[in-house]
């Protein structure tokens, strides 16, 4: 049973959003990680990017596959965590401590349409 | 969806499944990276009852069999095995197979899954030798153990010295009171077998070797399959090899005998083989960071000049590595490219394409 974190967002594709200070931090669940498998490689995109909710932010490699990240929200990108170059097994050892993105969100109102954990559970259960 | 008699041994062990080949399919059970250095270190035992297995029988066998394999038939001993592919008219492969040579009237092919039906229909078109064709696929089950360890597991099972199977021969093996046919062969690169059954045997044997190889044993999946074949250069149908690719483009001449008898589509490899192939699989090691996938577009400069057929991070060196088809002359050693990654040219160099020395017991 995978773990789904209090305190965050979700999309239906498995990113998660968390709000602290003001800026947004885009991650993966740790659904997608145990879906994927090993992670081998993570396509981040560049700072300072504009993104769109639903636009492609960059890709995850597993071993077996290549797997889009999309953005859950739209802002400007001001933070990128390059460890995950090095280190893609991060997101598969911590999946909501490694962040892959901060963001500088552009419109707070979109948090109100993404999925709460509850809700977030049910898609995973299905 | 099939599944093969070990469906539930899959499940009860947690396997990740998948479709292949109509098959659900256990493609990893732990990780494939474990999964994949357990084979190369020790052993991993493989579910690969979805394989196909045709029998021709008859008078004329053996120049039946002959003549659809590229291999030379005519060569072979009894109890032998031999690698090799069947071919169009025009040199596409319409399969890679084994063939398994029991005496002159009787051979065993074993074939790709995903082609079972495309072959028997072939080789029963091909059929004017008088020869019986069966499609035994639903009674065979399939296990391949394989690894440096694989022998020593497999010979606490049985009095009969494994150390008699030689290197692509078969034998039938008492293996705790149940005959199995047992072949030194395998798709990983390393020692070990591949061993036939009915099904009710396949599923006794399946447990029988997790619980004696006990620590040194792991089951593996069709995605460590792949790693694993990948790194020795043993080609996969519908990535290497297809109806639009020769053996010969592929590189696999040690498979195709065109000076023995006459062949289904031996006059065109003839001429391929004397004017040269226009493009040939190389391997590819990316210089930049990512992952080189099947069916990535290569090129050199503007110019497409081929298409990537099978690529990873290797998990034995770590190096992403790709096979690609390539146009000559771009195919030579240390020839600068660029791999189409996800609508970004990544660089790349031709290298060797054996990316890990194969471990076979001769």
């Amino acid at each position: 049973m995978s773990k789904i974190k209090k305190g965050y967002y979700y999309t239906n594709t498995h990113e998660w959003v968390k709000v602290e200070d003001g800026f947004a931090y885009i991650g993966i669940s740790d659904y997608a990680q145990e879906n994927l498998g090993e992670i081998v490689f993570v396509e981040l995109p560049d700072e300072e990017m504009v993104i769109e909710a639903g636009s492609e932010l960059g890709a995850i490699e597993s071993v077996k596959a290549a797997s889009d990240i999309l953005s859950p929200i739209t802002g400007t990108i001001v933070m990128v965590n390059d460890e995950l170059e090095d280190n893609p097994e991060l997101l598969n050892e911590d999946p909501y401590e490694n962040w892959i993105v901060k963001v500088d969100m552009e419109d707070n109102s979109e948090l109100s349409e993404l999925l709460s954990p509850d809700e977030y559970e049910d898609i995973c259960d299905e | 969806m099939k599944e093969t008699v070990l469906h539930k041994k899959h499940i009860a062990l947690d396997a990740k499944m998948a479709e292949f080949a109509g098959y659900d399919m256990p493609i990893v059970y732990s990780s494939i990276t474990e999964e994949h250095q357990k084979v190369r270190e020790s052993c991993g035992l493989f579910d690969v009852s979805h394989m196909g297995e045709i029998t021709i029988k008859g008078d004329e066998a053996t120049q039946c069999v002959d003549y659809l394999f590229t291999n030379d038939v005519l060569s072979m001993s009894g109890k032998e095995v031999l690698y090799g592919m069947m071919c169009y008219e025009d040199g596409g492969v319409v399969d890679d197979l084994l063939v398994y040579k029991f005496h002159n009237k009787h051979y065993l092919l074993v074939v790709n899954a995903s082609n079972v039906d495309k072959d028997f229909e072939w080789i029963t078109k091909q059929n004017t030798f008088h020869c019986t064709v069966t499609n035994e696929s639903n009674y065979y089950s399939q296990l391949a153990l394989q690894g440096p360890k694989a022998e020593g597991i497999l010979q606490k099972l049985t009095q009969f010295d494994l150390n008699l199977i030689e290197f692509f021969h078969f034998e039938n093996v008492l293996l705790d009171n149940r005959i199995y046919m047992v072949s030194r062969t395998g798709y990983t690169g390393e020692d070990g077998f591949e061993i036939y059954g009915t099904h009710q045997e396949i599923v006794a044997l399946w447990d029988k070797l997790l619980d004696i190889g006990n620590d040194d044993i792991l089951p593996v999946g069709l995605g460590a399959r792949d790693t694993l074949r990948f790194e020795v250069n043993l080609p996969l149908y519908g990535n290497e090899l297809s109806q639009s690719i020769t053996p010969l483009e592929a590189g696999y001449h040690f498979a195709v005998k065109l000076d023995a008898e006459p062949f289904i589509g031996r006059d065109v490899l003839k001429k391929q083989k004397e004017t040269k192939t226009k493009r040939r699989i190389v391997g590819l090691e990316l210089l930049d960071k990512g992952i080189i996938r099947h069916g990535y577009d290569v090129y050199h400069e503007d110019t497409l000049v081929g298409f990537v057929t099978t690529g990873y991070k290797s998990p034995s060196t770590g190096k992403t590595v790709a096979l690609a088809m390539v146009d000559r002359p771009y195919d030579k050693l240390g020839t600068k490219l660029e791999v189409n990654v996800r609508n970004k040219r990544k660089k790349v160099v031709v290298i060797k394409k054996k990316f890990y020395n194969k471990n076979y017991k001769k």
